[in-house]
């Protein structure tokens, strides 16, 4: 009891013993564990480099200031891919998430048994795996360029596309279902009119979601060689050249800050 | 026949987009982007065609996957990145909590508000990895640059989301509270912290499961933990070491995201 | 003894809500204050203890000037005012305990608060009044798991264990049934006569207002109108507050006031004899 009687006075704990035992227990492992970590990583750190950072940094920045504006004319192209990977990218995505969705929700899965399990899996793998290292992986296999770069952003967004997506669907007013498959629709039909109505708005939020999303992801994948922006930095960064480097940054600034504002249009429009 | 002879009223689906003007614009600009995207980005075919038996052979390494002949390089990188991730998101939320409060525009004043925005909109407006190659530079190559990474961008995800929670709490218990002549921090204590507290604890744990992830990243450009031993896998064309380090990643994701579905019932 | 003069609020938007308001309030006295909705019923109750600033204008609590006081110095003030909200205000994922003590937090050091190490004077308090307003089997239930009229009774002890000297009460009724309206307002008139508070009581029910206060001030446009004793309320009274319409049902006799136990009494519109009924 939180509240006992001691000595012909009520007290009041906010917890009972027991309880504060076990919360105080959880406080202290956690701390421990915390410790342990800092203490494994403080080991494998030069501290002569680490607290030197402050100089590196103003040195850096020295370095940076100005931008180099005339390097924007190389830049054109590589934003134009970068966009190109982003979108159509996110397009692919969805075309792949949709059928896996469908497979995915409780209430529309053809089959619990196998199929949903399937498609949770899927849904998942694509999830855990950053682009980044998708990326780098298909450059490996197909060879550096945009390919790459758009099949990264697809093979990434489906899972996430999919998990969100099922989740509508599962979240769906069954009743109106039930409405549609009592006039007796087909399955196809019921899908038609009974679901799609209903998660038609939170796909199109999602999509957009995701290309704002791909937009920033996509401005890197060209540091393992999948095209768009991030291959002029790359090189950039190689070569010292930190003038380029500042204005890269600038543009990847100046890109997302676009795409965020576009998607907030967009999304405003649809809801 | 009919006997009324009503004339045939005609019924099509009005679009989903009212004015046929925009409809059609809309539609054009899709496609002329499409076929311009398609027709500009330059497609090494031979090499793809080249690629496809290797993919295969990426795909076979899955069957089984070789956890043994880099088990070491793999133990070592898996646990490095599970610490990495234990200190970066601990440190990085526990800065958020000042950055996000600050930046709930109904309890800070406007000059504090404006600074905590900034902060949140820099850490925001960039990629770990290109952070992590700063952070790199200026740390030296190791976990503890991937582990400044992973804490500056957990501060923008998780101090957004706080003073977006805190922006969405009832004022009236606040104001409550306030009423009762309690002190800041004691308003903040007995006021804020019960309403925004079950949501922070599962975002919290989401935050974690990102920054696992992100720690395989964050190791391509040397900022440590298993994406160094991924990269050294990619790049030698182990693909049956990659695939093992790989179904690694997933499997924890799974067992994080699994278990912190469960803490969080638990805390509701 | 609470002094109200001159107080003015003009809020950001431009909206004069308080026009220059007199008010005294004597100890011991429990008053209604009674007006259409954006009178300034709310904004007279917050400027009292500053959760809103007054535009001009000075409110003397027991010879305090609370107007022109720093940081600290109110903090202490509003320990001497009990505030009572509508919709209860409760934290409703602290314990009904932890709502009750929060009224002592102007007393406390912030880490004893933190830690939930409250004097033991202060539990004895928290677990008399719960026992008052039949609430103490109830102290470690979570405030959301509560019904409204319990709520409100837990904001009733949160108010008092301040030991204030006036109670701020703000649409205590707004979300109850008319039974336990009643219930609570009874409640708020017997504390304040237990304690010798006295109490300013916004409320929109003119009613509940007739029935419990011994005084009624009608504000309007954000100045006062009337300010008197219930049963001077007439149809004008009433119409110069609300504006026209039929009051007859609403004008209570006097004599009513002697036996509230029974309160389906024919006249009474036929909301509140369902009310005595249940």
């Amino acid at each position: 009891m939180a509240t006992a009687i001691k000595d012909g006075t009520k007290v009041w704990q906010r917890r009972e013993r027991g309880a504060q035992f076990a919360t105080w227990a959880v406080y202290l492992v956690g701390v421990a564990i915390f410790v342990y970590c800092w203490d494994l990583i403080s080991e494998r750190t030069i501290w002569a480099f680490a607290l030197d950072a402050p100089a590196q940094a103003a040195d850096l920045a020295a370095r940076m200031v100005p931008p180099d504006w005339n390097s924007i004319h190389g830049l054109w192209r590589p934003i134009w891919d970068t966009l190109n990977i982003a979108t159509l990218g996110t397009v692919m995505a969805i075309v792949v998430a949709l059928p896996i969705a469908y497979c995915a929700a409780q209430n529309t899965t053809p089959s619990t048994a196998f199929v949903r399990p399937l498609a949770l899996f899927l849904i998942v793998s694509s999830r855990s795996i950053n682009s980044l290292i998708w990326a780098l992986m298909l450059v490996t296999i197909i060879g550096p360029g945009v390919l790459a770069g758009i099949l990264s952003i697809g093979l990434r967004s489906i899972g996430f596309c999919a998990k969100l997506l099922y989740e509508a669907i599962e979240e769906i007013d069954e009743s109106q279902v039930e409405a549609v498959r009592a006039t007796g629709a087909s399955g196809a039909q019921v899908t038609a009119y009974g679901i799609v109505p209903q998660v038609l708005p939170a796909f199109a939020g999602i999509s957009v979601f995701r290309w704002d999303i791909n937009i920033r992801e996509s401005t890197v994948l060209g540091l393992v060689g999948a095209g768009g922006i991030g291959l002029p930095l790359n090189s950039a960064i190689t070569t010292l050249a930190w003038t380029q480097v500042s204005l890269i940054l600038l543009v990847i600034i100046a890109t997302v800050v676009v795409s965020e504002w576009v998607s907030a249009k967009v999304r405003h429009a649809i809801i | 026949m009919s006997i009324a002879s009503a004339p045939h009223r005609h019924w099509k689906k009005p679009p989903l987009i009212k004015s046929a003007w925009l409809r059609w614009s809309l539609g054009l600009g899709a496609a002329i982007y499409l076929a311009l995207a398609f027709g500009t980005t330059e497609i090494n075919w031979t090499r793809v065609w080249e690629g496809i038996p290797r993919g295969a052979k990426f795909f076979a390494a899955f069957f089984p996957p070789d956890f043994v002949t880099r088990w070491s390089e793999i133990a070592e990188g898996i646990a490095e990145s599970l610490w990495m991730t234990v200190v970066a998101t601990v440190i990085g939320i526990a800065l958020s909590i000042p950055v996000g409060i600050g930046a709930a525009r109904n309890i800070a004043p406007a000059p504090i508000y404006y600074i905590c925005r900034g902060i949140l909109a820099v850490s925001r407006s960039f990629q770990e990895i290109i952070l992590a190659i700063f952070f790199v530079k200026l740390f030296g190559f190791g976990p503890f640059a991937g582990v400044v990474t992973l804490a500056f961008a957990t501060i923008g995800f998780y101090g957004k989301l706080l003073a977006e929670d805190i922006e969405d709490m009832d004022p009236a218990q606040a104001e409550a509270v306030r009423s009762t002549g309690a002190g800041w921090l004691q308003w903040l204590n007995y006021g804020v912290q019960p309403q925004v507290m079950p949501r922070m604890i599962g975002l919290g744990l989401y935050r974690f499961d990102i920054n696992f992830r992100e720690s395989a990243v964050v190791g391509i450009v040397g900022g440590g933990g298993i994406g160094a031993t991924l990269n050294t896998a990619f790049d030698r064309y182990e693909f049956d070491s990659a695939a093992a380090i790989l179904l690694f990643i997933i499997a924890i994701v799974m067992a994080v995201e699994y278990s912190s579905g469960y803490l969080r019932r638990w805390v509701q | 003894m609470l002094r109200i003069k001159g107080l003015s609020k003009r809020y950001r938007t431009g909206d004069l809500a308080l026009k220059g308001i007199d008010l005294d309030v004597p100890d011991g006295q429990v008053m209604a204050l009674i007006g259409p909705s954006g009178a300034g019923k709310s904004t007279v109750i917050r400027c009292i203890n500053r959760l809103v600033e007054p535009t001009s204008g000075t409110v003397m609590l027991n010879d305090v000037e609370i107007t022109t006081l720093g940081r600290g110095d109110l903090r202490r003030a509003r320990q001497r005012m009990g505030m009572i909200f509508q919709e209860y205000a409760l934290v409703e994922r602290l314990s009904v305990m932890e709502n009750v003590l929060s009224g002592r937090l102007g007393t406390v050091g912030f880490w004893r608060s933190f830690f939930r190490r409250f004097p033991q004077s202060d539990i004895d308090e928290a677990f008399r009044l719960l026992a008052r307003v039949g609430l103490d089997h109830m102290a470690d239930k979570r405030a959301d798991e509560l019904s409204g009229g319990q709520r409100q009774r837990v904001g009733i002890c949160r108010a008092l264990i301040q030991n204030p000297d006036l109670l701020l009460v703000d649409e205590p009724t707004a979300s109850l049934d008319p039974k336990t309206s009643r219930q609570i307002m009874r409640l708020i008139k017997e504390l304040c006569a237990e304690r010798k508070l006295s109490a300013i009581i916004n409320i929109h029910d003119v009613m509940l207002a007739q029935m419990f206060a011994e005084r009624i001030v009608g504000l309007q446009l954000g100045a006062i109108v009337y300010d008197g004793p219930p049963d001077g309320l007439t149809a004008e009274a009433l119409t110069t507050i609300y504006g026209e319409e039929d009051w007859s049902a609403t004008i209570r006799k006097v004599d009513d006031e002697t036996d509230h136990e029974n309160i389906a009494a024919p006249e009474l519109p036929s909301r509140h004899r369902l009310a005595g009924l249940t």
